[in-house]
């Protein structure tokens, strides 16, 4: 695990360091809403302003609720959406605003690890082929060289390269995932978006595609951002963990900082539910019960957007939106948005959520 | 569609037995609806009927060899009754003959070559323009496909006897012209299949893979998307086959296709009406012929729906 020194301040230096290999800031993405009266623009809010870096070599691990943005921010990162606002920048380059030629040796760089392994892999396509895309899309290995290379891949993720000529209904979703990494690796990218990789998977699977990632990271040199809703897998593979809420992240720091000592309440609350593999404590465990759904991010609360469920909530919370910033006494390393942060052993069980109605949304 | 034949193949593969030997060869899902298609009495039948048909027409000038009969040579001692009528079917004249004595199971097989051809002919390059067509609007979306959708209404609306009547008024009547004008109307409809499939399958996480590779968009509509919409562009063309069999059958009958002396079921038939009452023979076996050919194409046409989509099949049938 690696310490950032100086991990999340103004973003403003981008680039300078050698050692960040994306650098995300103040991504914002909104999708028009079709449909739904004539007047005014509605749109879903549904990535609105996040920041963060990746050194190399690390893994961020995204934590947040169906629904809060995840997906969309990793297919801003890797320009399957063009952005609302905002910048990323990929080893030094801003690819935020390139066109889509000048973006492809980028692609080569990034990869993506899907969520499905069912919707992911062509149907109508070889096994041998959905790997060898890669190559044949960027013109590197062809005929038997680019043969052997799949065939390498396919020993190397797990898979018989006999198969190769198989259609991917004639795997498991186990395999197929693993075809899905296969792919992903197949140019040796810089980052891997691993977006929900595992969530569809039996859990016994899950253990061994996430091994899978692991042994690949240290032999490729890659740098995951990892996708989750599952806090149990995040725990596992993530050297940082940015926890996200509604289209913002909430709170970032390294993976014990932030599990042992999680300051926004939401995080806290999020920990709170993973269950304890141990009956005993269990039962001792006090869990946070958050009362009310998420907020519709067509039009997301004012103020910090987890005020309304919020226990800790006061009336500055509904009016002013919290800088990402360490609580006091924290490391810089670990920075939340919070007006109020959680002290350590804080208990947060039993209070009412939401601060009065005045606060609430218009 | 795509969704449902995927879930089939999911179902009916049957799970590998343990220990069995690595060797086991993956079917394709081509071949596992070959296998589907295989089991379809009706199909293979029709499937026969086609292959006869496509024999008869492919060996036309070796049987009019055989008997001696030219496809235009008129017999009028042996062809025709002293008062100058058609003979019926006999040692000689098998189905007959026809108003100006020739033999017309000879014509009848020429006039396959016709119609096989420009029906096959017609469809491939109809579906050809529908595809490209259809998935381009698909796929790109936007303003490509507000252009191409608007195209595809105006084509369908057209009025297509008024259309053709007053082309062939123009350039004249021939085969070329008649392949052109079938083509031309009937590559709308496909094209509206193919659109409406491709934008269900852009929607598809292996398609945002491909972009997510760098794959250019036209890599993607014909290597990603259009395998996925093969099926049903498959099934379009078997069924438009038939139906432009009968209508290359109803420009000639009017007049409009191909011109006479060549044989042709359309010409044919428009020469027989007047003699149906003395003549049935004259008028039944080129009707019958184009009836079979259409008929069996189509049936054959409904099998490979059902034998590439066989949810759809057995909802409706069974």
């Amino acid at each position: 695990m690696t310490a950032p020194p100086s991990a999340v301040g103004p973003a403003g230096a981008a680039g300078a360091d050698a050692d960040v290999l994306l650098d995300v800031d103040g991504l914002v993405k909104h999708f028009p809403v079709r449909g739904t009266g004539r007047l005014g623009s509605t749109r879903v809010h549904a990535v609105d302003g996040v920041s963060l870096r990746l050194r190399r070599g690390e893994t961020l691990g995204l934590v947040g609720e169906t629904g809060c943005g995840k997906s969309t921010l990793a297919r801003c990162v890797t320009r399957l959406h063009d952005l609302t606002a905002g910048r990323v920048v990929f080893d030094g380059t801003d690819i935020s605003r390139l066109s889509r030629r000048r973006l492809r040796p980028y692609r080569r760089q990034m990869q993506m690890i899907f969520q499905d392994p069912y919707g992911s892999l062509n149907p109508r396509r070889r096994v041998g082929s959905i790997i060898g895309d890669p190559f044949a899309i960027h013109g590197v290995a062809g005929g038997t060289e680019r043969r052997r290379r799949v065939r390498e891949l396919m020993e190397r993720v797990g898979l018989n390269p006999e198969h190769y000529n198989r259609f991917p209904a004639e795997f498991s979703g186990g395999q197929r995932q693993r075809i899905g990494v296969a792919r992903a690796l197949a140019l040796q990218p810089g980052l891997v978006v691993c977006d929900e990789p595992v969530s569809a998977l039996d859990v016994s699977i899950q253990a061994q595609i996430i091994n899978l990632l692991a042994d690949l990271q240290d032999d490729f040199e890659l740098t995951y951002l990892f996708i989750s809703h599952d806090l149990s897998v995040i725990r596992h593979v993530s050297d940082r963990i940015a926890v996200m809420y509604l289209g913002q992240i909430v709170e970032i720091g390294p993976t014990d900082s932030v599990l042992n000592h999680p300051r926004h309440p939401y995080t806290a609350a999020l920990l709170s539910a993973v269950p304890v593999p141990d009956p005993e404590r269990a039962e001792e465990r006090q869990r946070i019960i958050l009362t009310g759904d998420v907020p519709s991010p067509v039009n997301p609360p004012a103020g910090c957007r987890f005020h309304l469920r919020c226990p800790k909530a006061q009336t500055r919370c509904a009016s002013g939106m919290p800088d990402l910033a360490p609580a006091p006494g924290d490391a810089p390393g670990h920075p939340v948005a919070c007006f109020f942060p959680l002290g350590d052993g804080e208990e947060l069980t039993g209070r009412p959520a939401g601060v009065s109605a005045e606060g609430g949304e218009r | 569609m795509t969704q449902s034949v995927l879930g089939e193949l999911r179902g009916t593969h049957p799970p590998a037995p343990v220990g069995a030997p690595v060797t086991v060869e993956g079917r394709s899902p081509w071949q596992l609806a070959w296998a589907r298609l295989r089991a379809d009495r009706v199909a293979m039948v029709s499937g026969a009927v086609i292959v006869l048909i496509i024999i008869g027409a492919l060996a036309a000038p070796l049987f009019s060899a055989l008997v001696g009969h030219g496809p235009n040579e008129q017999f009028r001692d042996t062809g025709l009754t002293p008062a100058g009528l058609p003979r019926p079917p006999s040692h000689t004249f098998w189905l007959g003959t026809d108003d100006l004595g020739r033999d017309l199971l000879v014509r009848v097989l020429y006039g396959a070559r016709i119609s096989l051809f420009a029906g096959v002919l017609a469809s491939v390059i109809a579906v050809s323009i529908g595809v490209v067509i259809g998935l381009t609007a698909g796929y790109l979306g936007g303003l490509a496909d507000t252009v191409l959708s608007r195209l595809v209404d105006v084509v369908l609306s057209f009025p297509f006897l008024l259309f053709a009547i007053a082309l062939v008024a123009i350039v004249g009547p021939s085969l070329a012209i008649s392949v052109g004008v079938i083509a031309f109307f009937s590559w709308a409809s496909i094209a509206r299949v193919v659109r409406g499939q491709a934008l269900s399958i852009k929607e598809k996480e292996y398609v945002e893979a491909a972009r997510s590779l760098g794959a250019r968009d036209v890599r993607i509509m014909f290597v990603d998307v259009l395998p996925n919409l093969l099926a049903p562009v498959i099934v379009y063309t078997t069924l438009l086959i038939p139906a432009a069999i009968a209508f290359e059958a109803t420009l000639s009958f009017l007049g409009l296709g191909v011109l006479p002396p060549t044989a042709t079921w359309g010409n044919m038939l428009s020469e027989s009406v007047q003699y149906y009452k003395v003549a049935w023979w004259f008028v039944i076996f080129p009707g019958v012929a184009l009836l079979v050919t259409t008929l069996a194409f189509n049936l054959l046409g409904d099998g490979i729906r059902d034998a590439l989509d066989p949810r759809a099949g057995r909802a409706q049938h069974r």
